[in-house]
């Protein structure tokens, strides 16, 4: 890239998307600039005043017709513009249901860990393939912050308090930026790093290195150290579920609502367990851990929880040489 | 009407200026034209003081690694934000052209409340003081904006004495807003209908209705940020069981209606510089005046266009996406409508015209640009970076700083009976539009290269545009301090005005002497024409 081209890098297929709408906007709002500059110029000069005591012209009160067409003209260029953003706003926002690599990215003043399944964990870097869908799941430990990459066209802010996620596929091996997007406090403008995006089999590799155990691992000692198991497994009164086969799948809760197992509502089982209880069990049996574990933990519970969940049913091949997901 | 006095009438009469002296004939005066005054000299000084932030900004932005801490630069820009948004942008053209001009425009000897009208100054001052206050005591660093849980938990600064003074002068809002809008209905002079009422009352009437609308939801907002941070209410740190998006919801319901304070009464302005100096009614009155007032209730409608990556429903982000290009239709409509006027026209290019020309021009950039950010996938990429700074600036220092200067001189003659030098004005204008665009235009370039906003530190490649945008920043800082030498020149010095130097139409010029007496007019003026009627017709015309 060079200093005065106007596109950064372009690293993802959405970067490829929204580049188009971009440039579909310049075009319209370069005409438009043009129209009323040349208007204001040529009018300017044209009917300028060569005698100071020229009788004033004529006056023109207006006309409907033009009221009109300068306003109904423009909106319907404007829903084009609206249709196409929203559309691709809606895609980027909803990662698809499966077959995506997930991970775990905690903001806190001013670093970003980010951590993988298999149990990698990084600063201030993050290591992606390409051709496959990645979807991030953001958490935040302190502020407001917010998941920025430039190359891909794509941030989301990183709210306290929930996890906010969204989704890529990543075309282009190279090292970008990450950049914190929303200010949080003194070393805000610190807080960035890079991504790396790398071919499927540089990438299988990368991931093979030596780790710490994995993600599922690490859920699975907390689950101990916590003491869930002594409830959710080895319960034998039936006080407690079963925690097998509840991440993906729709669940009952006692005010009759269902609601899909997904990463926001186990964070939310295990922080504020009276919040949504599930259907045939009862208030105050669960402790409330709201404080008690860090947001990394909370992530490495859920992906033990999910792992508790055989892989959903695939629906169909990525076309993708997807490398082969670590044995559950 | 007749369009002239005699000239021997404006020497030697007791006017506004020296029909009293004395400090307190000044600080306890109810006339609306002194409270304008003082409304002036304290907004032109908060303007330096912000000003000043910015330099700083700009200074540290030279190199990639900024050459003040951290911490500094925090400060510098949250309080660059807070001075310019509440202290300055804010009450600008409302309090003072406004407060001076809509009684003269109207008819009306005075404001409806003239003694509220000084509170309204007190509370300004007051809140003002406050803010300054917590600038010398350490300052503030959490943005203008204040978002939550940093502002409610994590900045040690002055957070809660900051919301204070921002609290206190909402006030002053509030209440300038209350008096035009009783002024507007209830002292119009015979004959002033609300068809005939000059744009520039119809935009103070739009902006009035925001400021007494929307600013309270800001004083409660802050109220509660207030109670967060000291009593850990629960409201909007999650830590403590509260939504940091509520924040943001509340703040921008406020927030998005305030940006067109910030720019309707500079459209106001516009509207009747170019027919002026066009000698031409304006094109589509009618549609101008709605659409002033169409903005101003469709700008309650799309705050959520701040939170498109905040984490709010999708479906409310389409809602309030499709919502803001509908508010960008009355935006556009007044450009076209001022564009037609010329059409035809007599156009001379004195200073407030060519201050007229380049708002059209900044402005149209502006407006396009925020169709950019109101498009949802676009905005992903481009919030809070360089682009939404720019985006901002076009309107706000392109378009209201523009129309404020265009104002100042237009009635210059009115506010001090004294001309202008044009020269040294036309120079200084032709700095302005010159400095702002090098300022600005690059920051476009770099949000979409991906340049976040509120950066100290910024990486390398962004450099050279970023240096661009500072020696522009030197050029604009030379065109606003040349206004304030050779007007405050003229004021002492100028050759005397006669009483309506432009020829211009509206009762301020045709039926007040100049400078106008304490009470506006020496005989009640009755209105027989409509507005703009420069081509002397003498049949009321149908508009439209
Ligand atoms: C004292 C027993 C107890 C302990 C300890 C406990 N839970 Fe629970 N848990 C329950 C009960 C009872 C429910 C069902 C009621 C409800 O939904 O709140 C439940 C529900 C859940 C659910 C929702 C299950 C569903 O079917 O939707 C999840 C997930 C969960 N717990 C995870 C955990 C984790 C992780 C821990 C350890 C950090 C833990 N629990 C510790 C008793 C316990
Ligand atoms: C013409 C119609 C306009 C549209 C469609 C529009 C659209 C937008 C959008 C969508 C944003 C949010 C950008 C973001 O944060 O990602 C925005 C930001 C902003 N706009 Fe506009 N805008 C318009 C006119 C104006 C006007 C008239 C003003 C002020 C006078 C203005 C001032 C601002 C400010 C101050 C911000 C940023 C606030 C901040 O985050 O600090 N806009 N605009
Ligand atoms: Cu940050
Ligand atoms: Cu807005």
């Amino acid at each position: 890239m060079g200093v005065f081209s106007i596109f950064p890098p372009r690293a993802s297929t959405t970067a490829v998307q929204v580049d188009a709408l971009y440039t579909f906007l310049l075009i319209v709002a370069g005409i438009m600039t043009a129209l009323i500059f040349f208007c204001v110029f040529f009018f300017a000069v044209r009917y300028r005043r060569k005698n100071q005591d020229d009788p004033a012209p004529k006056a023109i009160h207006g006309s409907l017709p033009l009221e009109i067409a300068w306003s109904v003209f423009p909106f319907l260029i404007m829903l084009v513009m609206f249709a196409w953003g929203a559309k691709l706003y809606f895609q980027n926002y909803t990662p698809p249901l499966h077959d995506t690599f997930d991970i775990y990215v905690t903001g806190k003043q001013w670093m970003w860990k980010v951590q993988y399944p298999t149990g990698q964990r990084e600063i201030n870097e993050m290591h992606v393939p390409t051709g496959r869908p990645v979807k991030l799941i953001l958490a935040s430990e302190d502020v407001i912050h917010s998941f920025y990459i430039p190359a891909f066209r794509l941030k989301h802010d990183v709210v306290p308090g929930s996890y906010q996620t969204y989704w890529f596929e990543a075309t282009e091996p190279g090292r970008y930026h990450i950049l914190c997007a929303e200010y949080c406090g003194t070393n805000h403008s610190d807080m960035g790093g890079w991504v790396t995006v790398m071919k499927p089999n540089d990438f299988e590799r990368w991931l093979a290195g030596d780790t710490g155990g994995s993600m599922r691992e690490q859920g699975e000692k907390l689950f101990q150290q916590y003491g869930c198991v002594t409830c959710h497994v080895t319960d034998r009164e039936g006080r407690c579920p079963s925690l097998l086969n509840v991440f993906g799948n729709p669940v009952v809760l006692d005010d009759g609502r269902t609601v899909v197992a997904d990463e926001a509502y186990v964070r939310e089982s295990i922080l504020n367990p009276n919040a949504k209880v599930v259907k045939g069990y009862k208030h105050d049996i669960m402790p409330v851990f709201q404080g008690q574990i860090s947001e990394e933990g909370l992530l490495q519970l859920i992906v033990y929880v999910k792992s508790l969940s055989p892989p959903a049913p695939r629906s169909g091949k990525s076309a993708a040489p997807a490398p082969k997901a670590n044995p559950k | 009407m007749s369009t002239y006095l005699p000239f021997a009438r404006t020497e030697a009469r007791t006017n506004y200026l020296n029909a009293d002296y004395g400090w307190k004939s000044w600080l306890f005066t109810t006339d609306h034209k002194r409270i304008a005054l003082l409304y002036l000299f304290s907004i032109t000084a908060f303007f330096f003081v912000g000003g000043a932030f910015a330099v700083g900004m700009r200074v540290n932005l030279l190199t990639p690694e900024g050459i003040f801490a951290h911490d500094t630069y925090n400060k510098l820009f949250t309080m660059h934000g807070i001075i310019m948004v509440f202290f300055f942008l804010v009450p600008s053209i409302p309090a003072t052209l406004g407060n001076f001009l809509v009684p003269l425009m109207i008819g009306a000897r005075d404001l409806a409340f003239p003694r509220i009208n000084l509170l309204s100054w007190y509370l300004y001052m007051i809140g003002g003081a406050i803010a300054l206050t917590a600038i010398v005591k350490g300052g503030v660093d959490t943005g203008w904006t204040f978002y939550a849980p940093f502002s409610s938990t994590y900045s040690n600064t002055h957070v809660i004495l900051t919301a204070i003074g921002v609290f206190v002068s909402g006030f002053s809002s509030i209440l300038t807003g209350l008096n035009f809008i009783v002024t507007i209905h209830t002292m119009r002079a015979p004959g002033m209908t609300w068809g005939r009422l000059p744009l520039f009352v119809w935009g103070h009437y739009a902006t009035s209705l925001i400021q007494v609308l929307g600013t309270p939801v800001i004083a409660i907002t802050l109220v509660l940020l207030g109670l967060e941070r000291v009593l850990h209410a629960g409201i909007f740190d999650p830590a403590v069981g509260g939504d940091p998006v509520l924040f943001q919801h509340l703040f921008w319901f406020y927030s998005h209606p305030a940006v067109y304070i910030m720019i309707l009464p500079g459209m106001a302005v516009i509207s009747e510089i170019i027919p002026c100096f066009s000698r031409k009614a304006l094109f589509g009155y009618t549609f101008v005046a709605i659409s002033s007032i169409a903005i101003a209730v469709l700008g309650f409608l799309v705050w959520g266009h701040h939170l498109f990556v905040a984490g709010q429903s999708m479906y409310a982000s389409m809602v309030f996406s499709l919502l803001s290009f509908l508010v960008a239709i009355p935006s556009a409509i007044k450009v076209f409508n001022w564009t037609a006027t010329m059409y035809k026209g007599s156009i001379s290019y004195e200073t407030p015209m060519l201050y007229a020309f380049g708002f059209i021009g900044l402005f149209t950039i502006g407006g396009l640009t925020g169709l950019f950010l109101a498009t949802l996938a676009i905005d992903v990429h481009v919030t809070d970076t360089y682009f939404v700074i720019a985006h901002f600036h076009y309107i706000m220092v392109g378009g209201m700083v523009m129309a404020y200067l265009g104002g100042i001189h237009f009635w210059f003659p009115k506010i001090s009976g004294r001309m202008y030098p044009e020269g040294w004005a036309r120079f200084a204008a032709l700095i302005v539009f010159v400095g702002f665009n090098l300022t600005f235009f690059p920051q476009f370039i770099l949000g979409y290269q991906g340049m976040p906003r509120r950066y100290a530190h910024y990486p390398p490649e962004f450099q050279v545009l970023n240096v661009m945008s500072t020696a522009g920043a030197s050029i604009l800082a030379v065109g606003y301090l040349l206004p304030i030498i050779y007007l405050g020149w003229a004021w002492r010095k100028g050759p005397k005005a006669p009483q309506n130097p432009w020829n211009a139409k509206g009762l301020e010029w045709e039926q007040s002497p100049t400078p106008p007496p304490t009470y506006n007019f020496e005989t009640q003026p009755v209105v027989t024409e409509p507005a703009y009627n420069y081509s002397g017709e003498s049949e009321e015309v149908g508009i439209g």
